[in-house]
């Protein structure tokens, strides 16, 4: 009886058998904790590491959030292959099942309406990024100990022809990249139901090559996910100097929000 | 490629979505751990920890 309840999503009943070598939040497997007809999965997380203070100083722990996070990930994502689940956002704790149930009866309408919204729907992320300009890779590439020194500009007005022929090729690769991202993102949004968009990652924490220049998540009805990835995959060798990435299927976890009001 | 392979998730698309998706829940029966705020405050140290010379990628 002791312990706090680490949440991870809110579904309907489903009759299917979740997935039995799940782990969960804090090696607690989940478990189906039913009230009225919405099912909160939960599992039973100690104090000392999901108490308030704790769970604070625990966030700023990369180890942590990263073990947190994928075992959240891997439960709802074991619910997706069952029903379409509600994800609900990183560390959400309740002190006890009461305080589930009552949670369950206070949203369930928003609860049921975003159920409805999201039935049978699956999450795509798509990123673009703007590679670097391939000129000045090469230049970056070549070894400092060549045998053969880069060639020097012959005289400083050279040089400054150089860079400025450089400063104009890295304008219209942004420009081009700016221009094929919204097209994208028009094109793409137009075949989902719903488009949200993230902001673009940071490169130190991705490791991604290149400028992340659009960061984007679409709600896409299962049985249209195969077209979409279609077309998204089509539009990869469009455009040099640019990549795009494809990320999914997730759970609704971009859409699970009401449409943009606050659940007070 | 129809088949998209499912190798291992980037830990920085699950925290977008784990951090800046999901339902929040407010009120008095959580432990209101979930406010969005406090969360991109989590986040901006973990990437100053990261490197220190790196901006918010949340801009303004």
């Amino acid at each position: 009886m002791t312990g706090l309840r680490y949440v991870y999503a809110v579904c309907r009943p489903f009759g299917a058998a979740l997935q039995s070598q799940l782990a969960g939040v804090a090696d607690d497997p989940p478990r189906l904790l039913p009230h009225g007809d919405l099912v909160a999965v939960v599992s039973h997380v100690p104090e000392a590491d999901f108490g308030e203070a704790a769970l604070r100083d625990h966030l700023e722990d990369l180890d942590w959030l990263t073990a947190t996070a994928r075992a959240h990930q891997q439960v709802v994502d074991a619910l997706t292959a069952v029903t379409t689940p509600l994800p609900l956002r990183l560390a959400t704790v309740f002190k006890d099942d009461s305080g589930v149930r009552v949670m369950l009866e206070e949203r369930e309408a928003a609860f049921r309406r975003t159920l409805d919204r999201l039935d049978g729907r699956v999450e795509w992320g798509v990123k673009v990024y703007v590679e670097a300009d391939p000129a000045q890779q090469a230049q970056s590439a070549r070894p400092a100990a060549s045998a053969e020194p880069a060639p020097k500009p012959a005289s400083g007005r050279d040089y400054l022809r150089q860079r400025r022929r450089q400063s104009r090729a890295n304008e219209d690769l942004w420009s081009r990249a700016e221009q094929f991202a919204t097209g994208l993102h028009a094109t793409l949004s137009d075949r989902a139901d719903g488009a949200r968009l993230h902001a673009p990652q940071n490169p130190r924490l991705s490791g991604a090559a290149g400028r992340n220049v659009l960061n984007a998540a679409y709600l896409v009805a299962r049985d249209a996910s195969e077209e979409f990835v279609e077309m998204v995959d089509r539009t990869k060798d469009d455009a040099p100097g640019i990549r795009v990435e494809l990320t999914g299927p997730w759970a609704a976890y971009s859409f699970a929000g009401e449409t943009e009001e606050e659940g007070s | 490629m129809t088949v998209v392979e499912r190798r291992e998730i980037a830990l920085v698309d699950l925290l977008d979505r784990l951090l800046a998706g999901g339902v929040v829940i407010t009120g008095d029966v959580t432990l209101r751990i979930a406010d969005v705020d406090l969360v991109r405050i989590d986040l901006n140290a973990l990437i100053s920890s990261v490197n220190r010379n790196v901006p918010s990628p949340f801009g303004d």
